[in-house]
C-alpha cells in the first residue's frame, strides 16, 4: 500500500553507545513527514526506551516501525531471555537490571510504564527463554 | 534565560552549537537517570547530569531539549560533542556539583519542570 511506510532497524545488543540510533531515525523522519511535535515525541520516547530494553535486557533485537495514515506502530522483537511476571514489570521502579547498567543512567525500572503513558496501546508477548516482542501504537 | 546566561551563570564552558547560545529557555531538570528524565514531559529545554556517555544526549535528543550541562568538571569525548553538534544541541561543561548548578540556575529563574502525572 503506497501509504504505509515501513522502517526495518537491527538493534545492536554489544553497543551500548549507539543504542537510541533506530529511534532517533524514525524521530527525524516523522519530523519530515510533519507530524505533530508531541506525537514524534511520544513515538520517540517510547521506542527508545523499547530499544534500551533489547540492547540491555536481550541482547539485541529489530525493530519495525510501520506509517499509518491515522497511526503508527512500532514492534520490537528479541530473542533474549522473556520476561517471567509481566505485570511485574510493568509496575514503577521494578527493575532487574544489574548496577553497570544504573551507573550507565538506566535500570530505573520506568522504561516499561514510559511506554505504556506513551502509547495508545502496548502489548507485550513474551516466553522465557524464547524471547519478547513488544508491540505500540500511537494514534495519530 | 537565554543559554548564554546559563553559561555565565555556572562559569561554564560552551562546546558546541555554539551559534545557538541566544535560544531562550524556561526550565530545567538536573538527574543522572535517564529513565527518569524520560518519564517528565513538558518543556524542560536544559538538562544537568553528572552522567557522561552517548545515551545523555539521545534522551536530550528525544526529549527535544536544546542544552545539556555536564557538572562537576566532566569531560565529554568527541564522539559525544559530534553528535550533539549534528542534532543542535548544546553542550556545556561546568566545575559546579550538581546540586550547586541546579541551586544557582533556580534562583536566578530558571524553573524546574512539571512532572507529567
Ligand atoms: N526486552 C526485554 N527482555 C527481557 N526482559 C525485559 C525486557 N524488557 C523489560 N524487561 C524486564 O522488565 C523489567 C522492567 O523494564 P523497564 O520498566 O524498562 O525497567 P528497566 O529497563 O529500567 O529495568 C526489566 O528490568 C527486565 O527485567
Ligand atoms: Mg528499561
Amino acid at each position: 500500500m503506497a501509504d504505509v511506510l515501513k522502517l526495518h532497524f537491527d538493534v545492536d545488543g554489544d553497543d551500548f553507545t549507539s543504542a537510541g540510533e533506530a529511534s532517533a531515525d524514525v524521530k527525524k523522519r516523522l519530523r519530515l513527514m510533519g507530524y505533530d511535535p508531541e506525537i514524534i515525541r511520544r513515538v520517540s520516547i517510547a521506542m527508545y526506551e523499547g530499544e534500551i530494553n533489547m540492547v540491555i535486557h536481550a541482547g539485541g533485537g529489530v525493530a519495525d516501525v510501520s506509517v499509518y495514515p491515522d497511526k503508527i506502530e512500532i514492534v520490537l522483537e528479541d530473542k533474549g531471555p522473556g520476561i517471567p511476571d509481566i505485570a511485574l514489570a510493568m509496575s514503577e521502579g521494578f527493575s532487574t537490571a544489574p548496577d553497570t547498567v544504573r551507573s550507565l543512567g538506566f535500570g530505573a525500572g520506568m522504561g516499561l510504564p514510559n511506554m505504556k503513558r506513551y502509547t495508545d496501546e502496548l502489548h507485550i508477548d513474551s516466553k522465557v527463554g524464547e524471547g519478547t516482542k513488544v508491540t505500540m501504537i500511537v494514534n495519530t | 534565560m537565554k543559554i548564554c546566561e546559563i553559561e555565565k551563570h555556572l562559569g561554564a564552558k560552551a562546546l558546541t552549537c555554539l551559534g545557538l547560545l541566544d535560544r531562550d529557555v524556561t526550565s530545567a531538570c538536573g538527574s543522572d537517570m535517564m529513565s527518569d528524565v524520560l518519564a517528565f514531559v513538558k518543556d524542560q529545554a536544559v538538562l544537568l547530569t553528572g552522567l557522561v556517555n552517548a545515551q545523555v544526549v539521545r534522551t536530550a535528543m528525544m526529549m527535544d531539549m536544546l542544552c545539556i550541562v555536564f557538572v562537576r568538571n566532566k569531560k565529554p569525548t568527541q564522539e559525544i560533542l559530534d553528535l550533539a553538534e549534528e542534532n543542535g544541541i548544546v553542550i556545556m561543561t561546568t566545575d559546579k556539583r550538581m546540586y550547586d548548578a541546579c541551586g544557582i540556575l533556580y534562583s536566578n529563574g530558571l524553573n524546574g519542570a512539571d512532572i507529567n502525572g
